[in-house]
Parts: structure tokens; C-alpha cells; sequence
């Protein structure tokens, strides 16, 4: 994985190749951060600006929260890296499980 | 420790098993504690039969009567089918992957003692003001408005036993995840291993949601919240929601493994290849992942409306299709197999008519407007008895006799095991058949007695012979382990001689440190491949080494028995001034052994290399 460290004495290690894509890999951190403040700031503008109806403005900001989770999970939490699919497949079900519960309880037991 | 076997007293062997981490060693503790519930459950199950056997009985009065019944449902799901059903997980799922243990010894031993000391604490409710008596559902309305602690009993006793299942479930998921041997990829897993792995994943998803009401429920009860109390702003529908949110999959996560179970019979004694195993691959997770997706089906009379009703009502019809793709492989398994009718496989042939009988009715009871007419009646019991014995209970004597060599290496008697079968099986249908009649002609569930003359009593009679069929099934099944036991004739590896997957390709029973070295697969049914080349054992897939160990402990117990005391002291502080210190002593030394536990290193032991060679391995082979 390319976020282990080079271990002494393993000829084998491409100490170059490990610091390109660790580059890489802050560049996409960096920008991934702004964007993230940026959806903030969109959020906040939301609800502080303009006479957006609350309809609009609860499901956008559910939307950029979700936006948010899976730039966290994917840039800063490394499950963009190989080995991740089981992981992945457990937090997508675990996610869908909530939602549909959440789902069921907004809409059908306080009706 | 040394790896030569030992004569050990009596203490000793009873310290062994309280503190032992072996894999094998927890399925045994397992079997017989699930055993041993699963036949309190039985004893239930036949004062409830006694008792309508004929109408207008005062066998037991109607209090009571409710106790027993509700007892029964609680016991034989939570402490009786599930525990079975991990004493298999435990004693199979780790020598199928060829894995040293599971991935967490210790979390292991912890699940078993949560679950034990749970079950104890609910049924010391007999013996201490009366057991919970608001059916095993215990729908807020009712069981709010019970008197005594009986309902206290139930929710601190399934909340510690169910901490365990969904430790032990988390344990299997890593197992399976992380321990396969060399070569055994996810499409080579047996079936039993990937019905075990679903079902952990229906565990880890399911028992929250049963965490969460519980928590409700005993705050509700104990310590004056209102979370189901609508005078308060509360809503009632809530626990009903959140119970079959978990409830649901519950039933998914019993007859899963009853599947896998019959699967890797079915493809034993049939000597054939599993027919479409990748379709029943598909067909377990289908399932598992609609499992969630039709809870309220248990609720389409409680006014949910149309549009929710026609969703669920959908969706559970949809379960019909994946089930469908099982029944038919199984079918298929069998067609032109040469078959082989072993006392399992007589149960695997028996399971398939049955389990399809109870998913027919099962669909029926899916229309959610037929469902206001069979709603609450007897036909509701004969489709899940027919469901949860014709394939969880008949998976688990299968299993019992199937996997009896490999866990205590003795068979089980052929001659008296067919005999358990044809008892058992004929009971079955006498018993819970004539249900689904008493049913649609208008007998309500629940109740503790009924008139005469309403042509009710032939039904009912003729439903409690059967019960009696299934008791005596039970004696004699009992009968054969205890002169199996007695005899103590020791079977080789594969003692079934079709064995197919890795368990049988290792001694009966296997050495605490299972594979010596882990076996290479090639392939599904990895062994079935070896004996087809003319070989006698697995290839290893890495040279002689030491084993590292986990160390015996006995701090899971300490941790469960604290729980335990806790919950005495929880229930008892709203009536005597002494539950709240009871209640900090126990919580003290439930948090005291994990901080034992997190301070003192175990790094657990080596057996050398020395130590495992043999004279059979001085060429350097497996």
C-alpha cells in the first residue's frame, strides 16, 4: 500500500516511487480540503442567504454532507487504495441499512 | 504446554472449558448449553400442547400459560437455535477455511459467556416472581403494563446474551475475511462458510436495532423514560419497528446456516459437485440483503397504510425468487447423484418438501390484505413452526449427527439416528400440519384454552400427539449420544468416507492447533479435488513452522458474571434500597477485568516446531 512507510534493509523498496505518489497523494488531500471548506461555506451560504424554501434547503445540505463523507472516506481515510472492497461493501451495506431505517421512521411510524 | 494428551481430573477439565479459548472447546460449550435450552424449550413446548389438548383445560392457568409461551419463542430463538447453530460456526467454519482459530480467541470465549449468563439470567425469572409473560415480541403496549420484573428479566437477559451474538457474529466476519488458507479464494469458500459469513453480516447489521429497542424498553421500565409511552409523547409503534428491524433478519441469520448446513450435506451424500454453487452464492446474499428490506411485514395490521403495505408486501414476495434458485440447485445436487441415505442426508432429503411448504405459506402470508384474515392465528404458527423447524431444527439434527465425528470423534448410531428421524419428522407434520386448518378456521394464536364445540378439539388433539412424537424423538437422539459417548469407538478423518471439504482432510477430533501446516486449495471442494488425484491428505501450503497460540483465560467469564450481577442490581434498585450498590459492584468488575485485560500483555505461546514433527514427517511432508 502506498501509504506504508519504506522499511529498512528491503532493497526492493522504490524510495522514489513512494515519494512521487506520496505527492501525489497531498495534492489530492489539498484539494480536497478546499473543496470540502468550500462546500461549507456553500451550506452556510444557504441557509443564510436568499429566501430558499427549506425544502430545498435540508435535502441540499444532506447532499453536500454526503458529498463531504465520501471525499473524507476515499482522500483522507485511504479507501481509494487497493484491498479496500470489503470494507467498502460492509460500510456502503451498513449505510444502506441506516437509511432505509431512517427512511421507514420519518415516513411511516410518525405519519 | 505440552502437546502429548493428559489424564486430567475432573476440575481441571471443568477449568479448561471455563477458560478456554480453542475454537473447538467454545463449540462443544456451545452445543451443550444450546442443547440444554433447546430442550427447556421442549418442556415449554409441551406444557403449551398439553394444555390445549383438549378444550376448556386447566392443566396450567392463564397466567402462567402466558409465561410458558412466551418463554418458549425467547428461549428456542436467542438461547436455543442460535447458539446451535454457533456451536456448528465454531466447530466447522474454521477447520472449512483451514484456519488456526477464529481471529479473536478471546472475543470468542467472551461471546459464549455473555449469551450463557444472559440465557441464566432469563430463566432464573422462573424461580424469582415469574418470567416474562408479553409473547417473545413483547410489544411495548403490553409488556409495559406487566406487573413484576418479568419483562425486566427479558430485556437485561437478551441485551447481555445478545452482546455475545454480536461478538461471535463480528468474530466470524474477520475469520472468514482474513484467515482463509492459501488458495481459498471466496468462490472456493463451502457453502456452510459463506452462509456463516452472510449471516455474521446480517448479525452485525440486525442486532443494533434489538440493542436500541431493548434500551428503550429497560429504560422505560427501570429507570422512568417514556420513550413507548404515548400519554408522554412517546409512540408505541417504535419498539414494534425497531424488533423487526432486527427481528426480520433474525430469522435469515437461523436459516442461513441451516442452508449451508444442508448444502454441504446434500453435496456429500449426493458425491457431487454442489449444482450452481455460484448461483447459491448469489442466492445467499439476495437474500441476506432483501432480508432488510421487509420488516414490517410482521406489522401490515398496524395501520401502516397502503402504499407501505404494497412495498412490503413486494419485497417479501421478491425473497420467494432466491430461495427458489436454492430449492432447485438442491434438487438438481441430487438428481443423478449417487445417493447415499445417511441419517443427514434423510434430513437434508426431508428438509426440502417441509421448508418449501413453510415458504408457500410464507408468500401467502405476504398479500397484506389476505394477511388482515390470517393475521393472529394458528396459520401463523404453522408457517413459521414450518419454516423454523422444517429448516432451522432439521438443519441442526443434520448437522448434530453430520458433524458429531468431527467434533467428538464417535459416530452417532445410523440405526438409532433413523429412528430420531422418522419420530421427529412424522411429529413435526402431525403437529404443526393441522395448524394451518385450525388457523383458517378461526383458532387465534396465544390463547390458553378454547371451547368445545366450535370444531376446534380433533385439530388441537391430534396437533399434541404430535408433540409427543417429537419429545420421544428428542429422548431417543439423547439416548444415542449417551451410549455413542459410553462406546467411544474412534473414527478416522473422514468417517462419512465422501467428505469433500477441508474439515474431513484433518483427525476426529482435530489437534487444539488444527493444521499442522495450512493446506493448500485448489479448488472448491478443495479435499474432494486431492482424493480425485489419488492423494490421502492435503498438500501443505508452507513448510513446518512453530504455531503461535492464544493463551487460556479466564476474564471473559469474569467480564459476563459482572454483567450478570449488574443486571440483578439494575432490576432490583426500583424495590430495595441494595440494587444500586449491586448494580456498581457488578458494572466494577465487568470494567475491572477489561481493564485487566487491556493492562496486562498476553502474547500467548509458541509450540516449536520440534514439538510437531512426528515420525510420519521426517521427510519434511504435511
Amino acid at each position: 500500500m502506498a501509504n506504508q512507510q519504506p522499511t529498512t534493509g528491503n532493497p526492493k523498496v522504490d524510495i522514489e516511487y513512494r515519494r512521487k505518489k506520496n505527492a501525489e497523494e497531498m495534492r489530492y488531500q489539498v484539494v480536497t480540503f478546499t473543496l470540502m471548506i468550500f462546500l461549507t461555506l456553500i451550506a452556510f451560504a444557504a441557509v443564510g442567504f436568499g429566501d430558499l424554501s427549506k425544502w430545498f434547503t435540508v435535502p441540499f445540505i444532506l447532499l453536500l454532507a454526503v458529498v463531504q463523507v465520501i471525499f473524507q472516506l476515499y482522500y483522507f481515510m485511504h479507501m481509494s487504495h487497493k484491498g479496500h472492497e470489503a470494507p467498502a461493501l460492509f460500510l456502503y451495506s451498513g449505510a444502506l441499512v441506516g437509511f432505509v431505517t431512517v427512511l421507514a421512521f420519518v415516513t411511516i411510524v410518525w405519519w | 504446554m505440552s502437546t502429548y494428551a493428559q489424564k486430567k481430573g475432573v476440575g481441571a477439565v471443568i477449568w479448561d472449558y471455563l477458560t478456554t479459548v480453542d475454537h473447538k472447546k467454545i463449540a462443544i460449550l456451545y452445543l451443550i448449553a444450546g442443547g440444554f435450552f433447546f430442550i427447556l424449550g421442549g418442556l415449554e413446548a409441551m406444557v403449551i400442547r398439553i394444555q390445549l389438548a383438549i378444550p376448556d383445560n386447566n392443566f396450567v392457568s392463564a397466567g402462567f400459560y402466558n409465561e410458558v409461551l412466551t418463554m418458549h419463542g425467547t428461549t428456542m430463538i436467542f438461547l436455543a437455535a442460535m447458539p446451535l447453530l454457533f456451536a456448528f460456526m465454531n466447530a466447522i467454519v474454521p477447520l472449512q477455511i483451514g484456519a488456526r482459530d477464529v481471529a479473536f480467541p478471546f472475543l470468542n470465549s467472551l461471546g459464549f459467556w455473555l449469551f450463557f449468563f444472559g440465557g441464566v439470567f432469563l430463566n432464573l425469572s422462573w424461580f424469582l416472581g415469574g418470567a416474562p409473560d408479553a409473547g417473545w415480541t413483547s410489544y411495548a403496549s403490553l409488556s409495559l403494563a406487566s406487573e413484576g420484573h418479568g419483562i425486566d428479566f427479558y430485556a437485561l437477559g437478551l441485551q447481555i446474551s445478545g452482546a455475545g451474538t454480536l461478538i461471535a457474529g463480528i468474530n466470524f466476519l474477520v475469520t472468514i475475511i482474513n484467515m482463509r488458507a492459501p488458495g481459498m479464494t471466496y468462490m472456493r469458500m463451502p457453502l456452510f462458510t459463506w452462509t456463516t459469513f452472510v449471516a455474521s453480516a446480517l448479525i452485525l447489521f440486525a442486532f443494533p436495532a434489538l440493542t436500541v429497542g431493548l434500551f428503550f424498553m429497560m429504560f422505560d421500565r427501570l429507570f422512568g423514560s417514556n420513550f413507548f409511552d404515548h400519554t408522554m409523547g412517546g409512540n408505541t409503534v417504535i419498539w414494534e419497528h425497531l424488533f423487526w428491524i432486527f427481528g426480520h433478519p433474525e430469522v435469515y441469520i437461523l436459516v442461513l446456516p441451516a442452508f449451508g448446513i444442508f448444502s454441504d450435506i446434500i453435496s456429500t451424500f449426493s458425491r457431487k459437485r454442489l449444482f450452481g454453487y455460484s448461483s447459491m452464492v448469489f442466492a445467499t446474499v439476495l437474500i441476506g440483503f432483501l432480508g432488510f428490506m421487509v420488516w414490517a411485514h410482521h406489522m401490515f395490521t398496524t395501520g401502516l397504510g397502503p402504499i407501505a403495505n404494497a412495498i412490503f408486501a413486494v419485497a417479501t414476495m421478491a425473497i420467494a425468487v432466491p430461495t427458489g434458485i436454492k430449492i432447485f440447485n438442491w434438487l438438481f445436487t441430487m438428481w443423478g447423484g449417487s445417493i447415499k441415505f445417511t441419517t443427514p442426508m434423510m434430513y437434508a432429503v426431508a428438509f426440502v418438501p417441509s421448508f418449501v411448504a413453510g415458504g408457500v405459506t410464507g408468500v401467502m402470508l405476504a398479500v397484506a390484505a389476505a394477511d388482515y384474515q390470517y393475521h393472529d392465528t394458528y396459520f401463523v404458527v404453522a408457517h413459521f413452526h414450518y419454516v423454523i423447524i422444517g429448516g432451522v431444527v432439521l438443519s441442526l439434527l443434520a448437522g448434530t449427527h453430520y458433524y458429531w465425528p468431527k467434533m467428538f470423534g464417535t459416530m452417532l448410531d445410523e440405526f438409532l439416528g433413523k429412528i430420531t428421524f422418522w419420530l421427529f419428522l412424522i411429529g413435526f407434520h402431525l403437529t404443526f400440519f393441522i395448524q394451518h386448518f385450525l388457523g383458517l378456521m378461526g383458532m387465534p394464536r396465544r390463547i390458553f384454552t378454547f371451547l368445545p364445540n366450535q370444531g376446534l378439539e380433533i385439530g388441537n388433539l391430534v396437533s399434541t400427539i404430535g408433540a409427543f412424537f417429537m419429545a420421544v424423538a428428542v429422548i431417543v437422539l439423547l439416548w444415542n449420544i449417551v451410549i455413542t459417548s459410553v462406546k467411544n469407538v474412534k473414527v478416522g478423518n473422514d468417517p462419512w468416507g465422501d467428505g469433500r471439504t477441508l474439515e474431513w482432510a484433518i483427525s476426529s477430533p482435530p489437534p487444539f492447533y488444527n493444521f499442522k501446516q495450512l493446506p493448500l486449495v485448489r479448488g472448491l471442494d478443495a479435499y474432494w479435488i486431492e482424493k480425485m488425484e489419488g492423494k490421502k491428505e492435503m498438500t501443505p501450503a508452507e513448510p513446518l513452522g512453530d504455531i503461535h497460540m492464544p493463551n487460556s483465560s479466564f476474564i471473559p467469564f469474569m467480564i459476563s458474571l459482572g454483567l450478570f450481577i449488574a443486571a440483578f442490581g439494575a432490576m432490583y434498585r426500583v424495590d430495595y434500597a441494595w440494587g444500586l450498590p449491586v448494580l456498581v459492584v457488578g458494572m466494577a468488575i465487568t470494567l475491572l477485568s477489561m481493564l485487566v485485560r487491556s493492562i496486562k500483555d498476553d502474547h500467548g505461546f509458541h509450540i516449536h516446531k520440534e514439538d510437531l514433527i512426528d515420525d510420519k514427517d521426517k521427510g519434511g511432508k504435511a
